[in-house]
């Protein structure tokens, strides 16, 4: 008798853990006209980049969800971004994109970043947490990374002082740190996040990394309910992979926010599931959380095995930008659902699937 | 053995209680200056509206909700809307109000009325669901009711057959169905019903029937029925889950909206609003006129519920999602628990205890 009742409750118990996925349902009233589809510029860029944006496609297809894309031909040995992508850009206000492969060195400008400045989009976003059913070395993580987009060490102004010395200007500005930091705090109020922490070296670049600490505290007196705090960005790193559950929004300056951003994704399950984009005033370019230039090795790309998950989950956050929760919250429960499965994974999550294998997955877990 | 057995169950009690209400968490990447705090048109009305209306207020201030409030004092005594208040209202796009009384006959129209004419809010929709913990004789309800809101039997004109009337009869049908296929679209819901009664009324519900159709074919994914509102009303007592959806004209929308909402838990707690091209209302789900008994208002005990799941469907509509998730979950936690009930949920708590509760239960 007590063998069957333990029997019982154990399975009980497995069922009683494996609810966590409930539909979520959010009722909202919609003005009228409010489900008119949107166009959104769609640029598939290189490498990997087709493979994952026309995963996004297939599921956005498959969800009638209230989007259509205007696709743009870009790689990233053009030197400049064609003007008809930008005039469509700027008509849309949203785009998402696979990564524009950067020459490294040869003084090419990279079309990633010139595109993050035409359009000011100043703040690149990263949501790093652990997603359930993903096995990594480290729990409870839940990290957003804003990191400032368009100056810092990336300004791209470097000169040959004499043959065989070459000057790399890092310029900080109070202008660009004071909207980096309003940004984090008002991301932190309306996502109902606790705590801002602010990467610097300042102790040693005294004057540039001083002056973006002293734009984050002053904004940081305006939301008193929100806690502020600064940290070491070497200090940072080792707590980073040490307890990255003390850490909730990140506001960092260009680089640091780069290398933060990408530890940060490793340690929760790698840049192939994390999602995020980029935001100006006006604009907003959705894309790979972390690492989003990377356009894959040669390898995956023949084998057609990159990870769309990211993407995928970045496009939920573009349906929720675009006012389509509903639609975001399929999206985001069918792909949660799939990667808790463990049996659909692609090649960076230890699996052998292939992208088409995910998206049908995905597709065939749409409610 | 048994040991073992009771260790894992009262596992399984925490599991099952502590997990029915999860802090549902939504990223999303706002514009910045999204978080600037947009004004909101208040009426707080008559009876217990003011009692219903500051419980909104004080949790907006607990949780730091980017809103303020421009409060109008309106009474249903009046003989018009007072200066000033549809000029706040076209200006900030969003009204919050308790309701306002309406004297029985008398001539003197209902200002509840006037409002949602002058607004063209022509849409009203109401979502009656069962809480969780909220003990009710039917389970499994979820039914939107979308109520076309300006003309039919409550338009107020009464038979004068010109042409020009069955066009705008025709106008005002077309748009109510749009607007219900719309929502069903946008917040996944899988089926519209149009309730009518076209049996008997072949002209006018007719016309309602012939819109609705035409609207449905350009939804291929949701289903359509249509339903005559006598067995609509039976079938809503007998087997309630069967609805989804249902779009109605006006009368029809009054009686089968405070049905659905008797059986899933009563007035009280259901949310709801108005809308039109340009506006919205929110306000109690079901019964929004109803001011409430002397006796309520005077005991303080009105249920600020209903009122208080609107104001978290209004932050959703100003497009503030994570301050809407925590003001519902909070709501319902309190719910759930029980402890802290209004007189028709079946407890004996003021509202004033209930809001306590709530802005405890914020996280």
């Amino acid at each position: 008798m007590s063998r069957r009742s333990l029997t019982l409750l154990k399975n009980l118990a497995r069922n009683a853990n494996g609810s966590g996925f409930q539909t979520r349902s959010v009722t909202y009233m919609p003005r009228p006209g409010d489900g008119a589809p949107r166009a959104v510029t769609l640029i598939p860029g290189d490498g990997i980049g087709p493979l994952v944006t026309n995963a996004v496609e297939q599921v956005m297809e498959a969800m009638h969800a209230p989007v259509f894309f205007e696709k743009y031909d870009v790689h990233g040995e053009m030197s400049r971004v064609p003007a008809e992508v930008m005039e469509s850009i700027r008509k849309n206000k949203v785009c998402l994109k696979g990564g524009l492969k950067t020459p490294v060195g040869g003084g090419v400008s990279s079309l990633n970043v010139q595109l993050r400045k035409e359009l000011d989009l100043f703040a690149s976003l990263v949501n790093c947490f652990n997603l359930p059913g993903l096995p990594t070395r480290h729990e409870n993580v839940d990290i957003v990374v804003i990191r400032e987009n368009t100056e810092g060490e990336y300004a791209g102004l470097e000169h040959e002082v004499v043959p065989g010395v070459v000057e790399s200007l890092k310029v900080i500005t109070k202008f660009c740190s004071e909207r980096i930091a309003k940004y984090a705090f008002e991301y932190a109020y309306l996502n109902n996040r606790k705590k801002v922490t602010a990467v610097h070296k300042a102790n040693i670049m005294k004057l540039a990394d001083g002056l973006f600490l002293e734009s984050c505290r002053e904004v940081a007196k305006k939301y008193p309910s929100i806690t502020y705090n600064e940290i070491i960005v070497d200090n940072c790193c080792m707590q980073l992979v040490a307890k990255p559950e003390q850490f909730d929004v990140m506001v960092t300056p260009n680089l640091y926010g780069n290398l933060v951003a990408n530890t940060a994704a490793g340690i929760a399950g790698g840049t192939g599931v994390m999602p995020g984009g980029n935001v100006g005033a006006d604009h907003a370019v959705f894309e790979q959380g972390a690492s989003a230039g990377n356009v894959g090795k040669d390898k995956i790309v023949l084998e057609n095995k990159a990870n769309p998950v990211a993407l995928l989950l970045s496009s939920a956050m573009m349906l929720r930008h675009l006012q389509f929760p509903s639609f975001a919250d399929r999206l985001e429960t069918a792909v949660k659902k799939v990667i808790a499965e463990g049996k659909c994974r692609t090649k960076d999550l230890g699996g052998t699937s292939t992208t088409q294998e995910v998206v049908d997955a995905v597709i065939a877990k749409l409610d």
